[in-house]
């Protein structure tokens, strides 16, 4: 499975970033290989539309879910349309800990 | 067509007088050249209230509308240009499918015409609506009234502008909105004078600092008037005097033209003696843009600010 999380270091232990249109980076995890990558969010950038751009951009990158802190109306409506899971975070402080509790079928749906 | 003015009355900071300026002056003009009363635009579409002032009797109305794109999904083909050539971000492509987000478009249609398979079409999607009427003392009247929901002022303000026109010889005076964002420069764009209501507090202050950058970068001629003198010290006329900036006009912060105004009634009316400093107002603004248009007129090159006296 590959997952999405928000994070405001492109690392696997970084601090996760509450923020999912303007979150300064998205971590990609496949769950199975626990490989991981980090791409800067090109969003950011954006005076406006930063959930439209962003949605559509994660879109593309083969997803199955996506979690974070809370999602605007613009980008649950574009994650939404792409049939993407979304979840919350909780007590998780790292995407270490994001992908721990989603193996574990422990995290918030939104 | 020569027309004696367009005069916008503007302030930066909300709620230091901008409409009891403006429609005193457009009263005392009134009163004063009853063959030619002038034109009063109510340019603060979110949220107008000069009609309480100028008692219009409706008599025209129109929808403004802005056009949407929407997308036939049977001729679509998924490429996503319309979604990488839009600036605004209002289209998505999500999948097989592209996604409209109606509040970030801005009516450009840039999506339909890159569109390779013509699957968009734009869709008029009414965002607000003008109005005009005859108000007091022969006042034409007009504005916009932006529906309740849309984000974009701006459209409605600039039709506005194109549907009410002044007639020749005759003065139109704009009632911007509040601040300096580009509902107000879509209001003070072309107008020939710029009187900026100010109020002696630190808001007051630093909104009008804002306002006479953006009436400099703009061109415009321009001076102050300061309402509710007295209510603090802070240095409005230094500024003024230290940029050269006429101060036209003081109203002073009294119980007595609050209550007036709050039931609807014109300054010059609850303070007799504003009437005549109205009238001088007026006449100093109208000379101040004859000069300019004399200055314009002589020299192709020559600069459209001549400053205040």
């Amino acid at each position: 499975m590959k997952i999405l999380i928000t994070v405001q270091e492109p690392d696997i232990k970084s601090q996760v970033d509450p923020r999912f249109g303007r979150a300064k980076y998205f971590l990609t995890v496949d769950t199975d290989t626990s490989e991981w990558q980090a791409h800067p969010n090109s969003a950011v950038v954006q005076a406006h539309g930063a959930g439209v751009a962003a949605a559509q951009w994660v879109s593309e990158q083969n997803v199955q879910a996506v979690i974070s802190g809370d999602f605007g109306p613009n980008a649950l409506r574009g994650l939404q349309a792409a049939g993407i899971e979304l979840f919350t975070f909780d007590s998780q402080q790292t995407a270490e800990e994001v992908v721990e509790s989603y193996r574990q079928n422990k995290l918030k749906k939104y | 067509m020569s027309h004696k003015g367009k005069i916008a009355v503007a302030s930066g900071k909300g709620g230091t007088g901008k409409t009891t300026v403006a429609t005193s002056l457009a009263v005392t003009m009134a009163r004063k050249n009853q063959t030619v009363p002038p034109l009063f635009l109510d340019c603060d579409v979110e949220a107008p209230n000069a009609h309480l002032y100028l008692k219009p009797d409706w008599l025209k109305r129109k929808v403004v509308s802005m056009q949407i794109p929407e997308i036939d999904a049977d001729q679509c083909i998924h490429c996503g240009l319309c979604a990488d050539t839009c600036q605004f971000k209002a289209l998505a492509l999500v999948g097989e499918k592209v996604l409209v987000f109606p509040e970030l478009c801005h009516g450009c249609g840039a999506c339909s015409l890159v569109c390779p398979t013509n699957a968009i079409s734009e869709k008029d999607n009414p965002i607000g609506v003008l109005e005009s009427g005859s108000g007091l003392y022969g006042i034409q009247f007009a504005r916009g009234v932006l529906n309740i929901g849309e984000p974009m002022a701006k459209p409605v303000i600039s039709e506005l502008k194109k549907w009410a026109l002044p007639e020749q010889d005759q003065v139109m005076i704009l009632d911007a909105p509040p601040g300096t964002t580009c509902s107000v420069v879509e209001t003070i764009e072309s107008a020939d004078y710029l009187l900026l209501v100010t109020e002696p507090t630190p808001f007051g202050l630093h909104d009008l600092k804002l306002m006479l950058e953006l009436a400099r970068m703009m061109e415009i001629p321009h001076g102050v008037v300061i309402n509710r003198h007295g209510i603090r010290n802070d240095s409005i006329e230094e500024l003024c005097e230290q940029l050269g900036i006429p101060v036209l006009l003081t109203i002073p912060f009294q119980r007595k033209i609050a209550e007036g105004v709050s039931q609807g009634k014109h300054l010059v009316d609850i303070i007799p003696a504003f009437e005549e400093k109205f009238a001088n107002l007026a006449q100093t603004i109208l000379e101040t843009i004859a000069a300019n248009k004399a200055v314009v007129g002589s020299t192709h090159e020559g600069s459209r600010y001549e400053g205040g006296e």
